[in-house]
């Protein structure tokens, strides 16, 4: 391939994924407004096209119509580059998720993905442990004690499950042998007797699922675990100062990582694109991305389920939970999916 | 001049400024922000010296771990702007000869030693497998050892931060 072609061809498909996201994260505010009024006995959106399809589209020019508000007392460099930060972060690691298998057109070999670094999963992580410092600063630059305080329970909850997550993570590591998110979706395709498909899930690693999609709900501040923006305690936590796009710009963040860590999530321990390919050769060609998209669809709904159905937890809670449950377990998984490596 | 070249002095340009700024900014938390602008500068100079483990793990542990406990402390403390004060004598007398005397030494040291061959990109061991192989079995023990002292900070760390009976006798 050529380096005219390959800047085509990355530019091209850079700006697919991002324009598909970014439709991602707008409906699935949608489908959390849905399914969340469904669980409520209420309709959720409805008036705005139909099923309320456009409520997303109608939300945005709110957002960019709205007046602006900066407060006279907040620190303004920063309180300006919070925001920013967050959503930058949050879009920057889809760059490294592949979607599926490679499609050849004209002659050009193309895998569907914008990159493939043989440190992938090391990227994300590292783009993730960045993300704090959106909402750290922006907890600080409000210049309010509420936003501070939500701020610091923001950073000391992701720095906290940050371990375990990591930890949940070397199992898969250890049986693929591969960064390369590549590499470890295909070591997971075919079969075990025939039908259970060889997925990490299924190939003893379900005690690292457990422990990934629990650190991983702290890691995005989702209910149960979204002290840091406890509306009850904190008004709204870090964002409680900002408006119209700047506050928007959280959201889509928040969403961002939600969908980051689904496709981690299927990529990891659930087979990526893999699933049954039937009919003809476009067909073959596009059901890949069908499958992985199913399976995003699932944890996002998950996501929304259990917002649907669990409480709050205290925030010592979280804090033992993380330190004294969820990171003896990751260890104690870790060293016996190494010996059974080993074995 | 290369891309690569290119890329290089930008880096290098961010990690440097970053630097300077660090050293000017008066507010502790611009410091913090721009010390994390040199630690990923670094992290993109290692990636194009073909280290791409090594410039992760700088990210993950200098920009993300550990600036934000910086940061952190930083935004706990509350600690405000610093004030102006005029400088020691001590340090133009001395100190900014000192700087400019190393400035030219270093400097003497890479034009003299700059006929030595580049070392071409991938040439050392970067990938993540030839770093395992030397952690995990060329210098296994001092891996260890290193493991070991590290253990012994954090235990430190923990007694001088407890301090059971000085809790104690303050609540009486």
């Amino acid at each position: 391939m050529s380096v005219g072609v390959f800047i085509l061809v990355s530019v091209i498909k850079s700006l697919i994924v991002l324009v598909v996201l970014l439709t991602a994260v707008a409906y699935t505010v949608w489908l959390e407004r849905k399914v969340v009024g469904h669980m409520q006995n209420r309709w959720g959106p409805t008036r705005v096209g139909p099923f309320g399809l456009l409520q997303p589209a109608a939300d945005g020019l709110k957002f960019l119509f709205k007046e602006d508000l900066t407060p006279p007392h907040v620190y303004k460099p920063l309180f300006l580059a919070a925001p920013m930060m967050a959503l930058i972060f949050a879009l920057t690691s889809i760059a490294v998720i592949p979607f599926g298998n490679s499609i050849t057109i004209g002659g050009t070999n193309i895998p569907l993905q914008i990159t493939d670094l043989n440190i992938g999963l090391l990227l994300i992580l590292g783009v993730t442990s960045l993300g704090v410092y959106g909402v750290a600063l922006a907890g600080w630059s409000s210049n309010n004690k509420y936003s501070l305080l939500g701020g610091l329970r923001a950073s000391a909850q992701m720095v906290s499950y940050e371990i375990a997550l990591g930890l949940s993570l070397v199992g898969v590591l250890i049986q693929s042998g591969s960064f390369s998110l590549r590499t470890i979706v295909e070591a997971q395709g075919g079969r075990f007797w025939g039908f259970i498909p060889r997925w990490n899930i299924f190939h003893g690693q379900f005690i690292g699922f457990f422990i990934y999609l629990m650190a991983a709900y702290a890691e995005t501040n989702r209910i149960p675990f979204d002290l840091p923006e406890a509306e009850t305690e904190l008004v709204a936590g870090y964002h409680t100062e900002y408006s119209a796009m700047k506050f928007a710009m959280f959201f889509m963040a928040e969403y961002a990582n939600m969908i980051t860590v689904a496709c981690l999530a299927t990529l990891l321990f659930f087979g990526g694109w893999n699933g049954p390919l039937f009919g003809p050769p476009i067909l073959r060609a596009l059901l890949p991305v069908f499958w992985f998209g199913a399976k995003i669809f699932c944890f996002l709904f998950l996501y929304i389920w259990v917002r649907g159905t669990l409480p709050r937890f205290r925030y010592d809670q979280l804090m033992s939970f993380g330190w004294k449950f969820l990171l003896p377990l990751a260890i104690a998984n870790l060293v016996a999916t190494a010996i059974a490596v080993a074995w | 001049m290369s891309f690569h070249l290119v890329l290089f002095l930008a880096f290098g340009a961010v990690c440097v400024g970053g630097a300077v700024n660090l050293l000017a900014q008066r507010h502790p938390i611009n410091s913090a922000l721009s010390l994390i602008a040199v630690m990923a500068a670094l992290a993109g100079e290692y990636l194009l010296l073909g280290a791409e483990f090594v410039a992760a793990v700088q990210v993950i542990v200098y920009a993300g771990a550990i600036m934000v406990l910086f940061v952190f402390v930083i935004m706990l403390l509350n600690a405000g702007e610093e004030e102006e004060t005029k400088g020691s004598r001590v340090a133009v007398l001395l100190g900014v000869p000192g700087v400019l005397t190393g400035s030219v030494l270093i400097a003497w040291v890479v034009v003299r030693h700059s006929g030595t061959e580049a070392v071409a990109i991938g040439a050392l061991p970067g990938h993540p497998t030839e770093i395992a192989q030397l952690l995990f079995h060329d210098f296994l023990l001092p891996f260890e050892v290193t493991s070991i002292l590290i253990l012994i900070a954090i235990m430190g760390a923990v007694v001088l931060a407890s301090k059971p009976e000085a809790t104690a006798r303050k609540v009486d």
